[in-house]
């Protein structure tokens, strides 16, 4: 019954999307930089209003920078100083090589495993999401609407209340408790398909497929030589956002994994704070709040790095919103 | 299936530049294809199985018997199930309209133009998104705890004593401040993008005819990025009703305060896991699913009518 009324919930707002955008979105990006341009009364600047703003940024730091402060403490260092500011001793090294090594290296292991589901599960959601982007925006194929139907409303079902039947599919096919439980629903991402979509839609003209076919170029190869670099900057910002879905996946791997070599590093970090609980477990909140850190920076990092290419792919998918 | 698509099919033919690019044939199902495959692996399969579970009772006399409609029954009358979904539709209605209020207020006064830095401000309050739940949780978890947390520097440093956040008062509210900060910033970035995009004639239009910036804001902004708010408020409603994560992690350390039926995920997470009522955790799941959607569909049909 669920998934005949998912369709419903969210097919409409896809009409509405699909009639317009092919003339109104290619226009987009252009705009924004033309209207910073001739601007005409240019708004002055308020301090106050920065001001204003500037609380909602303190907000948002303030508990990174308690991270970035608390992983250069020591257990005692963290019980003894303000958390605000640093202790005496500086262990931020020290918590780094205690983290690495801690338990024979086994941070290392969830280093590798989340790094071995990123590359398959978002990796394979990308490429997934791009062919699917591609065939729903530059093909008429029967049962098209259909698809785009029910993968949009897909979005709608709550994916949680997915995971109690998919886990019980999964252990009847003896796929619990191996990385494929972890990777293959990674796979799919609909969110991902609606923005490679969206990106097909307006970044590759109708005209130069048409070309490549006349020239003789099947499917495949105009797919990867005409297609596929037009679809760059789309790329990169589905894969950041597949890339942090799984990054950061948490209930997932917590219903599917039961053996800790497999957990990625969200899983075992939760483990390691949970371990001060238990009667005679080792208290290591300073390699707990260390080895938080060090899961976000690659992250945080690859947002920095990558900037103009995520916010102009949100900016070309809020269009159709 | 496929006859009754034909038409809706060929009516958006027009819209795009005519070719033979676009000839109808079975060519584009070899590009979906995949990702329809594993689609139906990991997203119908498991709404049919768990439609199908739903109707059976596993006992431990008579084994796997069909019950119908038992289960759903039992789970309409079930006072946790719905103590966990009074809880979240509490969170639904406090903390949604705080961060969206909050994410919307951020991404008008970047658009504004009138801020010193805006580049730095937009980054910044963005990040958080890229912090996983887990991590979040074990920050602010840490910050809320008297023992080397911030809440204790404050109590210390000004001699108060601070209302304890992991209480069993306070701790929804402690979770709602959580999901706040984690997506705050993403849906300001959704706004901000939305706003972006408007036509720059419309601010030329209406300040010819002396508008102010408050008018400008409730009679162009706000309707142009209707779309973008309701899909926003939307995404929040799902994301209420499936908190699970932020509890579950704080749960160590707010035992009393947090139960394990804390959330009605929480709560078909602890049936089937820990108490191995599978049958009846999926009825849950389908009840709590069917309400997620029947609300999301409502709020965007009124969102999509207002002053369309």
């Amino acid at each position: 019954m669920s998934s005949t009324s998912s369709p419903a919930t969210t097919a409409s707002p896809s009409p509405s999307a699909a009639a317009p955008p092919a003339d109104a979105a290619p226009g987009a990006p252009r705009l924004r930089t033309r209207r910073r341009q001739h601007s005409p009364g240019r708004p002055r600047r308020s301090v106050l209003l920065t001001v204003l703003t500037g609380l909602v940024l303190v907000y948002t730091l303030v508990p990174l920078v308690w991270l970035l402060i608390s992983a250069t403490k020591t257990q005692q260092g963290l019980a003894d100083s303000s958390g605000l500011w640093f202790a005496d001793e500086f262990a931020l090294w020290d918590n780094i090589s205690q983290t690495f090594t801690y338990n024979d290296g086994i941070f290392t292991r969830w280093l590798l495993n989340t790094l071995l589901y990123v590359v398959l599960g978002a990796g394979g959601a990308t490429f997934l999401a791009i062919l699917g982007g591609y065939a729903l925006a530059k093909f008429d194929f029967p049962g098209k609407r259909g698809v785009f139907a029910v993968v949009i409303g897909a979005v709608a079902v709550p994916g949680t209340a997915l995971a109690v039947p998919t886990f019980l599919m999964f252990s009847k096919m003896g796929l619990t408790d191996t990385p494929w439980a972890v990777i293959i629903p990674s796979l799919v991402s609909p969110f991902g398909l609606y923005l490679m979509w969206v990106f097909a839609t307006e970044a590759i003209p109708t005209e130069l497929l048409e070309a490549a076919r006349i020239d003789g170029a099947g499917e495949v190869r105009t797919f990867f030589q005409v297609a596929l670099p037009l679809l760059a900057p789309g790329i990169v910002t589905v894969l950041l956002f597949t890339t942090v879905a799984t990054w950061n996946n948490y209930f997932l791997p917590l219903i599917m994994l039961k053996d800790p070599d497999w957990y990625p590093l969200t899983l075992g970090l939760s483990a390691w704070n949970s371990q001060a609980e238990t009667i005679g477990g080792d208290v290591i909140f300073n390699l707990v709040i260390t080895g938080s850190l060090l899961t976000i920076v690659p992250l945080i990092v690859a947002f920095l790095l990558l900037q103009k290419y995520w916010q102009s792919g949100l900016a070309a998918g809020s269009v159709k919103e | 299936m496929t006859t009754l698509q034909q038409p809706a099919t060929a009516e958006r033919r027009p819209a795009r530049p005519p070719g033979r690019g676009n000839r109808r044939s079975w060519t584009g199902w070899g590009f979906i294809g995949p990702f329809v495959a594993v689609f139906a692996l990991v997203f119908l399969a498991p709404i049919v199985y768990s439609i199908y579970l739903s109707l059976f009772r596993d006992q431990l006399i008579g084994g796997n018997t069909f019950v119908g409609a038992d289960n759903y029954t039992q789970a309409l009358q079930d006072e946790q199930f719905w103590a966990s979904l009074g809880r979240v539709s509490l969170f639904l209605a406090v903390q949604v309209p705080i961060m969206l209020g909050i994410a919307l207020l951020i991404a008008l006064a970047l658009d504004s133009g009138r801020l010193y830095g805006r580049d730095f401000f937009r980054i910044a309050i963005f990040l958080p998104y890229a912090v996983p739940a887990v991590v979040a949780t074990l920050m602010w978890g840490f910050m809320y705890g008297t023992r080397f947390g911030l809440v204790g520097d404050i109590n210390e440093a000004f001699g108060v004593t601070l209302p304890d956040p992991l209480s069993t008062d306070l701790v929804l509210a402690s979770i709602g401040n959580i999901v706040t900060w984690e997506f705050v910033g993403y849906n300001m970035l959704i706004f901000y993008a939305a706003l972006r995009v408007i036509p720059h004639s419309l601010y030329e239009a209406a300040e010819i005819d002396g508008a102010g910036q408050i008018r400008v804001i409730t009679a162009i902004k706000l309707p142009a990025i209707r779309g973008a708010l309701v899909i926003a408020t939307i995404f929040s409603i799902i994301g209420s009703f499936q908190l699970f994560n932020e509890p579950s992690i704080l749960r160590p350390l707010a035992r009393n305060a947090i139960t394990t039926d804390y959330t009605p995920n929480f709560y078909t997470y602890s049936l089937s896991f820990n108490g191995q009522q599978h049958n009846y955790s999926a009825a849950v799941a389908i009840i709590m699913g069917l309400i997620t959607m029947v609300i999301a569909y409502v709020v965007q049909l009124r969102g999509m009518r207002k002053g369309a």
